[in-house]
C-alpha cells in the first residue's frame, strides 16, 4: 500500500479549478518528483498533504487523500498530528530569527511541551547530524540562524523538520535558491534521507527530477497527466504532452 | 523649454524650505523652554511640594501624579490594545464587524482630547461613581491612547513575515502557539515603541484629566488610586493662567520638566526602534 494515496482529488481556489481528479500513490522510502510548468498546481498538490491550504480562504476540496490508510480530511484527523507526521520544506530557506539551537527545538517543544534539556540537546545533535551540519555548527549552536549561508539555512530547515520526527517530507523546490554545488549536496542528502522517509519533491528542474527521484508525476493545468517510474517517464513517456514538456517544448 | 537644472534647483530649495519650516518651531520651542526653564531646575524644585500658593517650592506632587496617571493608563491600555491588535491582525476575517471595529479605532484617534475628558467625567467619575480620582483619570487617558497602541501593535504584528507563521503552522504548532512564540516576540519592539509614544501623549494632555482627576492644589501625595492628584500639564496650566504673580522660573521650570519627560519617552521609543531595525534581517 502506498504511504499516500489520492483518490479523485480536486481543489478549487474560489471559482478557480486548480487540481483536477488527481489519482496517485506515493510510496514510502522513495522520492517522488512532481514536475510541470509554472502554475500547474504542483505546490497546491503538495500543500494538500499537510493541509496547509486550510489557511487560505475560499479553498474547496473534493476526493480523498489517504495517509497510512486514513483520510486526512476526516473529521477525526487532528491537524497537529497530521503536521507532525507530514512536514514541509519551503522554497526559500526560512529559519526563524532565533539561534540555531532554538530553531531546531521549536517543533520538539510544540509537540512535547516542556522537555528536559538533555533530550533537547540530543534532538539537536541527531537532527543536525542527519543533515550533515553537526560538525560545522556544533560549536556555535547559540548563534543566530539568520547568519548561516543559504545552503546551511536550507539544511537547518530540514533539520528543524526532522527533529519533529515526521514520516513524510514535502519539499517545494528546496534547491531553487541554491547554487549547483549546494544543490548537488542537498540531493545527496535526500538520497540518504529516503531510507527513513517518504519524500515528495516539487521541482522545476527536470535534470533534478531525473537524478534524485524514483517516481515522477507530470502535471499540466491542474491535471496529473502521467505518473510512474522516473526512468519510464523520462525515456518512454506515454502521453504526448509529457514528451513535449520533457523535451523542452513548453518552457 | 526652461533650463531644467534651474527648475530642479528651485524645487530643491522649496522642499528644503518646507522642511526647515517644520524644524524651526520645534527647535525654537525647545531652546526657549530650556533657556528659561533650566535655571529654575534644582533638586529642591523637583522634590519639594508647592508652597506659598504655588509661588514657591517644587512640583513633586505633580510629577508623582503624572507618573501614576501614565502608569495607570498603560496598565489599562496595553493589554487591551495588544489583545485587540492580535485579534484584528491574526484572527478577524474581513467582514462587517471587523470593518466597524477598524472604523471605530480611526474615529477614536480623531476625537478631541477634551471630549475624552467629558466622557471620562460622565462614565467613570459620575456613572461608576469613582469620583475625581487617579483611577478615573488613568482610565480616561487609557481610552485616549488605545488607538495609538492598537494601530502601532497591529503594524508591528503585520510586519512579521507571513512565512514565519506558515513554517510554524507546518511544524504542527497551533495558531496560538505560533502567535505566542513566533509572532509576538518579533513584534514586541514595535509594540513597545507604540506604547511609549502613547505614554508621551498621555503625559502631556490636560483636557482628559481636567474633570477626572486633576487637583488644583494638593500639597501632599495621593494615598490610593481613589485619590485626586496633581499632574504636570494641569499644574502648568494653573500656574500660568490661574495664579497671578508666579515666578517665570517656576512656570518655565515646570514646562521644562514636562517637555523633558515627553522627549525622553520619545527618545526611548526611537532607540528601541533603531536597535530593532539594526537587528532584523529578514
Ligand atoms: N491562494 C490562491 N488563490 C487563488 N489562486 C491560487 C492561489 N494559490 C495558487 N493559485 C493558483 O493556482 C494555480 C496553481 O498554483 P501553484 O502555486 O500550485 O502552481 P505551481 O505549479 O506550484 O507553480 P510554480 O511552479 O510557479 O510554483 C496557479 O494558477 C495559481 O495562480
Ligand atoms: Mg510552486
Amino acid at each position: 500500500m502506498p504511504k499516500i494515496q489520492t483518490n479523485g482529488l480536486g481543489l478549487w481556489y474560489g471559482g478557480f479549478h486548480a487540481l483536477k481528479n488527481v489519482n496517485a500513490g506515493f510510496e514510502a522510502n522513495k522520492i517522488t518528483a512532481i514536475i510541470g510548468p509554472s502554475g500547474c498546481g504542483k505546490s497546491t498538490l503538495l500543500r494538500v498533504f499537510n493541509r496547509m491550504n486550510d489557511l487560505i480562504e475560499g479553498v474547496r476540496i473534493e476526493g480523498d487523500v489517504l495517509i497510512d490508510g486514513s483520510n486526512i480530511f476526516d473529521m477525526r484527523t487532528d491537524l497537529v498530528t497530521l503536521r507532525e507526521k507530514v512536514g514541509m520544506v519551503f522554497q526559500r530557506p526560512n529559519p526563524f530569527p532565533l539561534s540555531i539551537y532554538e530553531n531546531i527545538v521549536f517543533g520538539v517543544r510544540v509537540h512535547n511541551g516542556r522537555v528536559k534539556r538533555d533530550k533537547l540537546d540530543e534532538a539537536v545533535e541527531q537532527s543536525l547530524k542527519s543533515v550533515l551540519l553537526w560538525d560545522e555548527l556544533k560549536d556555535r549552536l547559540d548563534k543566530p540562524a539568520l547568519r548561516l549561508s543559504l545552503e546551511q539555512k536550507q539544511r537547518l530547515c530540514i533539520a528543524r523538520l526532522i527533529a519533529v520526527r515526521p514520516d513524510v517530507l514535502l519539499m517545494d523546490e528546496p534547491c531553487s535558491t541554491l547554487d549547483p554545488q549546494a544543490t548537488a549536496r542537498i540531493e545527496e542528502l535526500m538520497r540518504e534521507l529516503k531510507a527513513s522517509y517518504t519524500i515528495i519533491i516539487v521541482t522545476h528542474n527536470m535534470q533534478q527530477a531525473a537524478r534524485v527521484s524514483d517516481d515522477t508525476g507530470f502535471m499540466l493545468l491542474g491535471e496529473l497527466i502521467e505518473f510512474g517510474r522516473t526512468e519510464a517517464i523520462f525515456t518512454a513517456p506515454r502521453d504526448k504532452r509529457t514528451e513535449d514538456y520533457i523535451t523542452g517544448r513548453y518552457g | 523649454m526652461r533650463n531644467p537644472h534651474r527648475t530642479q534647483k528651485i524645487a530643491f530649495f522649496l522642499l528644503l524650505l518646507a522642511t526647515l519650516l517644520i524644524v524651526v518651531p520645534v527647535g525654537l520651542i525647545v531652546v526657549i523652554i530650556i533657556q528659561k526653564g533650566l535655571p529654575g531646575i534644582s533638586w529642591q524644585f523637583l522634590s519639594d511640594i508647592p508652597r506659598q500658593g504655588m509661588r514657591a517650592g517644587g512640583i513633586f506632587p505633580a510629577i508623582v501624579g503624572t507618573v501614576y496617571l501614565v502608569t495607570g493608563a498603560i496598565v489599562f491600555a496595553l493589554p487591551i490594545g495588544l489583545l485587540a491588535a492580535i485579534y484584528l491582525s491574526e484572527y478577524s476575517k474581513d467582514n462587517f464587524l471587523t470593518r466597524l471595529i477598524k472604523l471605530a479605532i480611526v474615529n477614536l484617534a480623531g476625537v478631541p482630547s477634551v471630549v475624552y475628558g467629558l466622557f471620562g467625567l460622565a462614565l467613570f467619575v459620575v456613572f461608576f461613581k469613582l469620583g475625581a480620582s487617579i483611577l478615573a483619570g488613568s482610565l480616561t487617558l487609557g481610552i485616549m491612547i488605545l488607538p495609538i497602541i492598537i494601530t502601532s501593535s497591529r503594524e508591528a504584528l503585520e510586519s512579521v513575515p507571513y512565512t514565519f507563521r506558515e513554517v510554524s503552522l507546518s511544524l504542527g504548532a497551533s495558531k496560538w502557539q505560533t502567535i505566542r512564540h513566533i509572532v509576538l516576540p518579533n513584534a514586541i519592539p514595535g509594540v513597545l515603541t507604540g506604547t511609549i509614544l502613547g505614554l508621551g501623549r498621555a503625559a502631556g494632555e490636560t483636557a482628559p484629566i481636567l474633570f477626572t482627576v486633576a487637583a488644583f492644589y494638593l500639597p501632599f501625595l495621593p494615598k490610593s488610586v481613589f485619590d485626586q492628584a496633581m499632574a504636570l500639564p494641569y499644574h502648568l496650566y494653573v500656574i500660568s493662567t490661574q495664579v497671578p504673580n508666579v515666578d517665570e522660573k517656576i512656570r518655565y521650570g515646570t514646562a521644562f520638566v514636562l517637555l523633558a519627560l515627553v522627549l525622553f519617552m520619545n527618545l526611548v521609543a526611537i532607540i528601541i526602534r533603531y536597535q530593532f531595525r539594526k537587528k532584523k534581517k529578514w
